[in-house]
């Protein structure tokens, strides 16, 4: 099933097709390019994710360029997204949440035009199912989450109060601080980085499953156009729930990230 | 027949993480139908719960690809 699905991806050549899961992700390079040892090869990933970027940057310019008092459709559209966030920010962080506003726009909107090249006709590719992406992103909110609490409660409070945390036996410590290190510096950025990447993951190979079985199962006569049928009645809500997934993946990572800043501002009790 | 265990391990892998899902957001209906007006606070700690639960999931998908 899997072969079927990959060489189909690759227009219907079996040959060559060595690692199917990959050859849903990994498309050779338009314009190779090494630099540094380096791989920078320009491939469709990325053309995507320029695209999906010049888009939603378009779109902010020319609808926030000019604001007026009485919004027109496409002002009021983009007041409503950053809004939205801001709601978010000052619900979760506090009145000092507006300063985070721009950033937690930008993820949101970054992550969902980048999945939504899912279910994009002609696209149908999240460049977030691509590791490198969501672990960029998540890079960025650890580092921001860090340099507010370092910046909040100062060095040796922030990172005392995160592997100390008051209140405890200090026998406790042994169990209790190799813990804290795990969860607060490696897991938080780590399952940020993978909850997006696994959701991209699943939710390009469901697509291309349901695509592909209607592309393979509808022409073929005895039995196989049945299942053609219920992939062609399935697509639709496959469709509608990726987008759902993809709206829910942005919030989360938006949600999270505002999360660990409220956590790192306000020392432990 | 062929195949690798991780794919058996990551099923098993989800179990804990189903189970501990449902219980929390069965829980969270719960409570914003007892309050409806505490119903975005409910959300918002409901989805850092959520997001604490997956992780083990998440890190078996990982870890099915991985080793």
């Amino acid at each position: 099933m899997i072969n079927v699905l990959a060489a189909a991806e690759w227009g219907g050549e079996f040959e060559g097709v060595l690692d199917p899961i990959n050859a849903l992700f990994d498309f050779p390079d338009l314009i190779p390019l090494e630099l540094f040892g380096l791989d920078l090869g320009i491939n469709r990933t990325i053309l995507i994710a320029w695209l999906m970027t010049a888009l939603a940057a378009t779109l902010f310019a020319v609808g926030l360029r000019a604001p007026q008092v009485v919004p027109g459709k496409l002002q009021a559209f983009l007041e409503m997204i950053v809004d939205f966030i801001r709601t978010i920010a000052l619900e979760i962080i506090g009145p000092k949440g507006t300063r985070f506003v721009p950033l937690l726009t930008t993820f949101f909107v970054g992550i969902f035009v980048l999945n939504v090249a899912k279910i994009t006709p002609f696209l149908m590719l999240p460049p977030t199912s691509r590791i490198a992406w969501p672990a960029f992103l998540a890079l960025i909110s650890w580092i921001v989450f860090i340099g507010v609490g370092i910046k909040e409660q100062g060095f040796g409070a922030y990172f005392g109060g995160i592997l100390f945390p008051p209140g405890v036996p200090k026998a406790l410590y042994i169990i209790l601080t190799p813990i804290e290190l795990l969860s607060n510096l490696v897991l938080r950025p780590f399952t940020l980085a993978i909850r997006l990447f696994a959701n991209m993951v699943a939710g390009h190979i469901l697509v291309v499953i349901t695509l592909v079985s209607i592309h393979v199962f509808l022409p073929s006569l005895p039995v196989g156009w049945l299942v053609g049928t219920f992939a062609l009645v399935a697509a639709p809500v496959v469709f509608g729930f990726e987008l759902f997934i993809i709206g829910l993946q942005a919030y989360i990572f938006t949600m999270l990230t505002a999360v660990y800043i409220s956590s790192s501002m306000e020392a432990h009790h | 027949m062929e195949g690798t265990l991780n794919v058996i391990g990551y099923g098993l892998a989800t179990l804990g993480p189903g189970i501990g899902l449902g219980l929390l957001i069965a829980k969270a209906i719960e409570s914003m139908a007892r309050q409806p007006e505490a119903a975005g606070m409910v959300r918002t700690t409901m989805f850092i719960g959520v997001a604490v639960v997956e992780a083990l999931a998440l890190l078996a998908f990982v870890l099915a690809f991985a080793l």
